[in-house]
C-alpha cells in the first residue's frame, strides 16, 4: 500500500532495496540464539527510505511534526483519509527526514506498515481505506539519529460527503443559469416575444440549399469528427433535422457522411424526421447518410473524395473538427460550393472564417437549432445565456479591479477543484 | 409513450451525471460510474451497425457497378483483409511484430500523413487569400500576422536582436498572442461554455426532442 502525496516532496522516492543495517543483523542474531527468530537472515526490507542506527555520538533522535494529525478527507466517497503535519524545518538537527506510516483499526494496534513518506511533503492521503470503519495510525519519525517514539493518532472514520465543496462556485453559477432560463421560459409560455439578434451565418444555411437546388447538384453536411458524447455533435445533428427539412421540400438531394456509428444512427434518424416534417416520407433515401470511418484522415480523405467526384452546390460543416477543417473547407472552395461552417473549437475557427463563406462562431452553434426553429421553449434558453453573458462580464471587470487593488479573496473563490 | 420514455431516460441520466459532478457519495457516484461504462457498451454494439452500414451501401454500388465501384470494390476488400488479419491474430494485434501493426504502420500511417501534409499546402493557399489588405482591418490583420509568423521564426530573431530589448519581434509576437489574442479566445470560450450548458439543459429538460422522435415527425 502506498500513500498518495499531496504536497510537495522534499526527498525523492527511492524503490530500490537497501540491505540490512547492522544493528538489524546483530538483534537478528542475538533472537536467533534464544529461538526467538526465524533461522534466515532478515531480507532486504522495500523501504525506500532507511534510518540509521542512532549512535550515542552521533545526532540526537528525531521529533515527530508538530501538527499532527488525521482526518477525513474532504470531497470525496468515503474511502480516504487524510494525515496532515507541519513539514520539518531542515536545518534543525532533530529534524525528522521521513514518517513511518502504520494503519491499525485499535488504539493499541495490530499496524499493519502503509507507507513511509518524506516529512517535507506535509500530508498525504490512504487512499485504501473503508467506509465507515474506524482506523487509527501509529506514525514514527525517522532521521540521522534514529527512530522516535511512535505517535497514535485517531480515531478517524471516512464518511462520504453529499457536496463537494470545492465546487460550490459552479454549482452557484449553474443554479444562477438555470433560473434564468426558467424564467424565460415561462416568461415565453406567457406569449412574450423574445428578440434574438439576426445570425447571418444560419440565415445563409437555406441560402445554401436554395443554390444547390437552382444547380442540381445535392448538399453536403458534416456533423463534426467527434462521438455523440461531444456537445458540439449532438447540437449540429438537430440543426441537420432542419437543414434535411428544407432539402426534402425543396427535393434536393443530401449527403450526410459520419464518422462514429452512434452519430451514424442517430443522424439518420434526424433526416428520416426532416422528410416526415416536411411531408415527404417517399423522398428519403437511406443512402444519403453513411458511416465512412472513424479514423480521422481517412474520414478526410472520403469526404474530400465525395466533394471532388459529386461536386455538392453546399457543403455544410457543423460540428467538432480539428486539423482536417482546412482540408475540407479548402477543397469544397475549389469546387465553388458555398460553404457555410461552425464550430466551438477555437482553433479552427479562422481556418473556417478564412475558406467558409459563413462562419458560425462557437456560441452560434448551439444557438442554430433554437434559431432555426423560432420556437420560444428554445429561444428562452438563448435569453438565460445573453443575460448570463453580462453577468460574466460583471464579474470579469469586478475581478480586475479587486485583484488591481490587491484583494485575491474574490478571484481565489471562483478557482475550481 | 414510444416519445415519452427517450425523453424520461434523458432526462434522468442527465440529471444523475449532473448531480455526479457535484455529489462524490457513492448513492449517486454509483449510477454516474455505472452510465460512464455503459458508454463503452453502448458504441461497441454500434460499431457492428456501422459496419454493417459500410458492407451495404459499398456492397450494393459493387454489384450494380455503380459509380466509381471499384473505389468500393478495394475499400471492402481492405476492410475484410484487415478485419481478418486481426481476427487470426488474436487478441494481442496490436503488439509490434504482428501482421496487422505492420500493415498499419506501412500502409495506412503514410497515407494519413499524406492527408495531414496537405494541410500545410492549403494553410498556404488560404493565407494567399485571408492577407489580402482590402481594407484597414485586413490591413491590421496582415501585419499583426505577419509579425507573428516572423516574430516564431529565427530569421525573426536576427531580423530584431538589435534592436531594445523588449521590442524585438518575438516579443512583439508573444504580447499579441498573450494579449489581444488570449483575450478573444477566453471571451469565445465563455460564450461557448454558456451555450454547452444552454443546448445540454434544454436536452435534459426535454425542450429540444428531435432525437427521441424516432419516425415520428413533429
Amino acid at each position: 500500500m502506498r500513500l498518495r502525496i499531496l504536497g510537495p516532496s522534499s526527498l525523492a522516492h527511492r524503490e530500490a532495496p537497501s540491505a540490512p543495517s547492522l544493528g538489524g543483523l546483530t538483534a537478528w542474531i542475538l533472537l536467533a540464539t534464544t529461538g526467538l527468530a526465524a533461522p534466515h537472515p532478515p531480507r532486504a526490507q522495500a523501504s525506500p527510505i532507511a534510518a540509521p542506527k542512532a549512535d550515542s555520538a552521533s545526532a540526537p533522535a528525531p521529533q515527530l511534526p508538530a501538527d499532527l494529525s488525521v482526518k477525513d478527507a474532504p470531497d470525496d466517497d468515503g474511502k480516504a483519509l487524510r494525515l496532515s503535519w507541519e513539514p520539518p524545518k531542515v536545518a534543525s538537527p532533530t529534524a525528522a527526514t521521513a514518517l513511518l506510516i502504520e494503519r491499525g483499526t485499535g488504539p493499541s494496534g495490530p499496524f499493519e506498515r502503509v507507507d513511509s513518506m518524506a516529512a517535507g511533503t506535509g500530508e498525504a492521503a490512504d487512499d485504501s481505506v473503508a467506509r465507515g470503519r474506524t482506523f487509527f495510525y501509529r506514525v514514527t519519525a525517522l532521521g540521522p539519529g534514529g527512530r522516535s517514539q511512535p505517535a497514535v493518532l485517531g480515531p478517524a472514520v471516512p464518511q462520504a460527503q453529499w457536496f463537494r465543496m470545492g465546487r460550490v462556485n459552479v454549482a452557484s453559477f449553474a443554479v444562477v443559469f438555470f433560473g434564468l432560463v426558467l424564467f424565460f421560459l415561462w416568461s415565453a409560455r406567457g406569449g412574450r416575444k423574445l428578440f434574438i439578434r439576426r445570425i447571418p451565418g444560419i440565415d445563409a444555411i437555406e441560402e445554401a440549399v436554395g443554390r444547390a437546388t437552382e444547380m442540381g447538384r445535392p448538399v453536403l453536411y458534416i456533423p463534426g469528427i467527434q462521438d455523440i458524447d461531444d456537445i458540439q455533435t449532438m447540437a449540429s445533428l438537430v440543426i441537420l433535422e432542419s437543414v434535411a427539412r428544407t432539402t426534402a421540400q425543396y427535393d434536393t438531394k443530401i449527403i450526410v457522411p459520419t464518422n462514429y456509428p452512434v452519430v451514424f444512427t442517430l443522424a439518420q434518424e434526424m433526416v428520416k424526421n426532416g422528410y416526415l416534417q416536411a411531408g415527404r416520407p417517399d423522398a428519403y433515401d437511406e443512402s444519403s447518410v453513411r458511416y465512412v470511418t472513424t479514423e480521422q484522415f481517412a474520414y478526410v480523405a472520403a469526404i474530400n473524395g465525395i466533394i471532388l467526384r459529386d461536386r455538392p452546390a453546399a457543403n455544410l460543416y457543423l460540428g467538432a473538427f480539428f486539423a482536417e477543417s482546412l482540408i475540407l473547407a479548402e477543397t469544397g472552395y475549389a469546387t465553388k460550393a458555398i460553404q457555410v461552417a461552425g464550430t466551438a473549437n477555437i482553433h479552427q475557427l479562422p481556418f473556417m472564417v478564412v475558406a467558409c463563406d459563413y462562419t458560425l462562431i462557437g456560441e452560434e452553434l448551439y444557438a442554430a437549432s433554437a434559431y432555426l426553429s423560432k420556437e420560444p421553449r428554445l429561444l428562452s434558453t438563448l435569453k438565460g445565456s445573453d443575460y448570463m453573458k453580462v453577468a460574466v462580464i460583471a464579474i470579469v471587470l469586478l475581478g480586475a479591479v479587486t485583484e488591481s487593488l490587491g484583494f485575491t479573496a474574490f478571484k481565489a473563490w471562483f478557482q475550481t477543484q | 409513450m414510444q416519445r415519452r420514455i427517450p425523453l424520461f431516460l434523458t432526462a434522468g441520466i442527465g440529471l444523475v451525471m449532473l448531480a455526479y459532478f457535484f455529489v462524490p457519495h457513492p448513492l449517486i457516484a454509483g449510477p454516474g460510474h455505472f452510465f460512464e461504462d455503459s458508454v463503452i457498451i453502448v458504441v461497441a454494439f454500434a460499431i457492428v451497425l456501422g459496419s454493417a452500414n459500410v458492407m451495404q451501401y459499398n456492397g450494393e454500388i459493387v454489384m450494380r457497378r455503380g459509380k466509381d465501384w471499384p473505389y468500393k470494390l478495394v475499400l471492402l476488400l481492405s476492410m475484410f483483409v484487415m478485419v481478418g488479419i486481426g481476427l487470426v491474430e488474436g487478441p494481442r494485434f496490436l503488439d509490434p511484430e504482428t501482421k496487422f501493426s505492420w500493415m498499419y504502420n506501412n500502409m495506412y500511417a503514410p497515407m494519413q500523413a499524406t492527408m495531414f501534409a496537405l494541410l500545410a499546402f492549403y494553410i498556404a493557399s488560404a493565407a494567399f487569400r485571408a492577407f489580402r489588405i482590402r481594407n484597414f482591418e485586413a490591413g491590421l490583420l496582415a501585419a499583426a500576422a505577419l509579425i507573428v509568423m516572423v516574430g516564431r521564426v529565427p530569421i525573426g530573431n536576427l531580423i530584431s536582436s538589435q534592436w531594445p530589448h523588449g521590442i524585438q519581434l518575438p516579443d512583439i509576437s508573444n504580447w499579441i498572442m498573450e494579449n489581444p489574442q488570449n483575450s478573444a479566445k477566453r471571451a469565445i470560450l465563455m460564450g461557448a461554455a454558456l451555450g454547452v450548458m444552454s443546448t445540454g439543459l434544454r436536452i435534459i429538460l426535454g425542450i429540444e426532442s428531435s432525437f427521441a422522435r424516432s419516425g415520428q415527425g413533429r
